[in-house]
């Protein structure tokens, strides 16, 4: 496949950690904000090949994991209604809410069903004129112009009966959040390659000042990572804080203007519950006013609601980079991803799903 | 986070921006694709596909010319360990 | 009809995630942990005995001087036709497989028809034309058989039970728990083409493909491996078919069965392109994807080559590879070398893969 299997060459990769180990003088502390990102990390085995020059740790780039347990909450009262069909990417049917996930909501008669694309759901919404469509609207920025475009593509063939539960989280509010943090140990990041194919990269490079701290925009294949991981050692044993384009043949500074277009005129900027960190401002989008007939949280007059989530799990440190998945007393034990107490042993991209996956032997 | 493959353009469908699609070739399956954000994209270049959507064209002689470097340390580091 | 959401059905009390089901659930089906779990907690909890417990895909048992295997299983597949195959094809060579993979020749079938109101006969005329064919060409007599109909809406179109039957060869003994450390790992070919042909003419998911099921019936390949041994040899350990669940839910039930662990390397085990490209493309990982005519065989190291000659020369062992070894450490457990030098964890999925976005 080409742009991927060059991208695995493990020469290329062994080189790579040569050069990060003989440029490393002491252990560099670097967050992969992106799952993806975590996810090739533990799939090729990464950590162990810089081990002695890089401490990885895993952001909270998953919005499967950082969906708010309230939010599948109201996505499976939505489901369970009479008449209503709802729809969702594969990843959020497994997520548990606050007593059940969506795949047990369909076991007990909801008509939940998976789609590639949010355009399959305003398809759906077509041809079922009788039933109320929903698709739960989640994601990064990577998804929000396609998500939005549904919305705008309803709105232009006069549905009626479709509508989007809305749960977007933006990266660089999560990031500031991390810096910010007192227990901060993030020295430098990997910015989320497929994130800022959309938004380009102009607005870390504000962090990297502000913080001192670099920044490098990485893709998703493990010779792209060790590239990025190259890229944040050289900067920071030389003391530059910059942001840097690993990326460049799928990201441009500026982005993806088309896509960022179709996003402002949906979506606007609100604030954000994060599951397992926290309310963040301005750390999310929703459906503008003008498109409130297509929000479910509207259509269906969704009270607000507010669960606990349980006290064992340590999620925020996880997802903060503060503690590793094994640091924590339920992992493996009580948490499994057959019975995941937290968000980040749920999806395959979970930082403590991973771990699970790949180093629970180690 | 976000799932993205890149895929070759096969054919170009639809004159209308915000419907026109393609059909892209992810080494032998086909799928049709929306091209809404990437106009500029024409038959025979990759594109980075994600939830139906391209969100990017990838720019070939940007790969390459960074792959280049990435293939000669490689090479370099090959010959090191024949050595 | 009102869209004010009905205030009680939004009460939450306790936070625990979901714990436990106490409803069947579609995973529960996949042959991932749910089955496993579902099997253990339901069934083997109460049918237990020395036969059933061995867990191998056919029961074997001797009847007058003979060993019989003896097997079961039901086809539930959407679309009923799908490129390379249909319900009735499959529901022939996945009984067949079954009983070939305790080194039996199968020689009679039992079919049940659970049929749903208002499929049109001409679907089922073509079931059954596809089924003859299929049992003809495989050497086996359909001998028995049942035809249910349910209402509308209880069934899907068409689910065939089987039953086979089949005769071992005396002195050959397979099982699941026979794997030694130090035996090694076939696979016949590759992995994923029969799911991936199923995920691309699903609704939601539909993609062009020229992927054509696996679908096909194993015992002449396994007849070719028993007559490349000398009579009685316990060289194959055991052999299993990587249906549902893909072939990372065949290891680990292995490993599992015989306490040993299994260690694969990821670069042995062969996946057609356009199978990875609909991986990539899903977000989902070819070793749990389904096959219908490829087989795994444990074997004495010192006879796998001879063994794996054997495969080669047989059309439906053409690209059959050494992908492994059973080892001592980590009993019970899958691991798979990458081609980065690290090893991973190959475990069995909770339930159905499902396309990802993340």
């Amino acid at each position: 496949m080409r742009y991927v299997d060059e991208y695995r060459d493990p020469a290329i990769a062994m080189a790579l950690a040569g050069q990060i180990n003989r440029a490393s003088t002491k252990p560099w502390v670097l967050m992969e904000v992106c799952g993806g990102q975590t996810h090739t990390l533990m799939r090729y085995g990464i950590g162990d090949l810089i081990a002695d020059s890089v401490e990885l740790v895993h952001g909270p780039g998953c919005p499967v994991c950082v969906t708010p347990l309230e939010m599948i909450d109201q996505a499976i009262a939505i489901a369970a209604r009479p008449d209503t069909i709802f729809t969702s990417y594969g990843d959020m049917l497994r997520v548990p809410g606050s007593r059940r996930d969506l795949f047990q909501a369909r076991s007990e008669g909801a008509d939940v069903r998976i789609v590639y694309s949010p355009m399959d759901a305003v398809q759906i919404a077509r041809a079922n004129p009788s039933r109320e469509v929903v698709f739960f609207g989640v994601g990064f920025e990577t998804t929000a112009p396609a998500n939005a475009m549904a919305v705008w593509q309803a709105r232009r063939q006069c549905l009626t009966n479709f509508s989007m539960l809305v749960s977007h989280v933006l990266v660089p509010p999560a990031m500031r959040l991390i810096l910010e943090s007192p227990g901060n140990r993030v020295q430098g990041f990997i910015a989320p390659g497929h994130v800022c194919a959309i938004m380009g990269f102009r607005e870390y490079e504000v962090l990297a000042s502000e913080f001192h701290v670099p920044i490098v925009v990485g893709g998703f294949e493990p010779v792209d990572l060790l590239e990025a991981i190259s890229m944040l050692v050289v900067q920071l044993e030389s003391g530059r804080a910059e942001v840097e384009n690993q990326y460049s043949r799928s990201v441009d500074y500026l982005g993806n203007r088309p896509a960022q277009n179709i996003m402002r005129e949906v979506f606007t900027v609100t604030d954000r519950k994060w599951r397992g960190i926290g309310e963040i401002g301005s750390s999310g989008l929703r459906l503008r006013d003008e498109f409130s007939t297509f929000d479910a949280e509207k259509v269906f007059r969704l009270e607000p609601l507010h669960v606990e989530e349980p006290r064992e799990c340590i999620s925020a440190l996880v997802l903060q980079g503060r503690c590793k998945p094994v640091q924590c007393a339920a992992f493996g034990t009580t948490c499994t991803p057959m019975h995941p107490l937290g968000a980040p042993m749920v999806s395959a991209e979970g930082a403590c799903a991973a771990w699970y996956q790949y180093k629970r032997h180690v | 986070m976000c799932l993205a493959v890149p895929g070759r353009v096969v054919d170009l469908t639809g004159d209308d921006p915000a419907f026109r699609s393609a059909n892209v070739d992810f080494c032998g399956i086909r799928k049709s694709i929306n091209l809404a954000f990437t106009p500029e994209a024409v038959v025979g270049d990759y594109v980075l596909v994600h939830v139906g959507f391209a969100i990017s064209r990838i720019d070939a002689s940007e790969a390459h010319r960074t792959f280049a470097y990435l293939k000669s340390i490689g090479a370099l580091s090959e010959e090191g360990y024949a050595a | 009809m009102s869209k004010l959401l009905q205030r009680e059905e939004l009460v939450f009390t306790c936070p625990l995630p979901v714990a436990a089901h106490d409803r069947i659930v579609l995973g529960h089906g996949s042959g991932g942990r749910l089955s496993a779990n579902l099997l253990r907690d339901v069934f083997l909890r109460r049918f237990s005995n020395p036969v059933l417990d061995r867990l191998d895909d056919q029961a074997v048992f001797p009847i007058g001087g003979s060993q019989v295997a003896f097997t079961t299983d039901s086809f539930v597949v959407q679309p009923l036709f799908f490129p390379g195959g249909d319900i009735g094809s499959l529901a022939i060579h996945g009984t067949v497989n079954d009983l070939a993979m305790s080194g039996a020749m199968p020689l009679y079938i039992g079919a049940a028809f659970i049929v749903e109101e208002g499929l049109p006969i001409e679907t089922l005329r073509r079931v059954a034309e596809s089924m003859a064919v299929a049992a003809e060409s495989a050497g086996v007599m359909i001998v028995t058989g049942d035809t249910k109909v349910v209402q509308r809406g209880k069934g899907d179109g068409v689910f065939i039970t089987t039953t086979g039957i089949g005769i071992v060869p005396s002195g050959i003994r397979m099982s699941a728990n026979a794997v030694r450390p130090g035996d090694v790992v076939i696979l016949s070919g590759f992995i994923g083409d029969h799911g991936i042909a199923i995920l691309s003419s699903r609704e939601g998911l539909q993609f062009d493909t020229t992927i054509l099921s696996d679908s096909a019936p194993l015992h002449g390949l396994v007849a070719d491996m028993l007559a490349a041994l000398p009579p009685g040899s316990d060289a194959i350990r055991c052999m299993r078919d990587p249906t549902r669940g893909g072939l990372s839910s065949t290891l680990n039930e292995l490993a599992d069965a015989s306490g040993v662990g299994i260690q694969v390397v990821e670069a042995k085990i062969p996946v057609r392109d356009q199978v990875r490209g609909a991986c990539e493309l899903l977000g989902l990982d070819p070793m749990y994807v389904a096959n219908e005519g490829k087989l795994v065989a444990v074997v004495a190291p010192e006879a796998a080559d001879r063994i794996l000659a054997a495969m080669r020369k047989h059309p439906l062992g053409t690209d059959a590879a050494i992908i492994g070894t059973a080892v001592l450490g980590n009993p019970g457990m899958v691991t798979m070398k990458t081609a980065f030098g690290s090893t991973k964890i190959v475990d069995l999925l909770p339930g159905d893969q499902l396309p990802r976005i993340c």
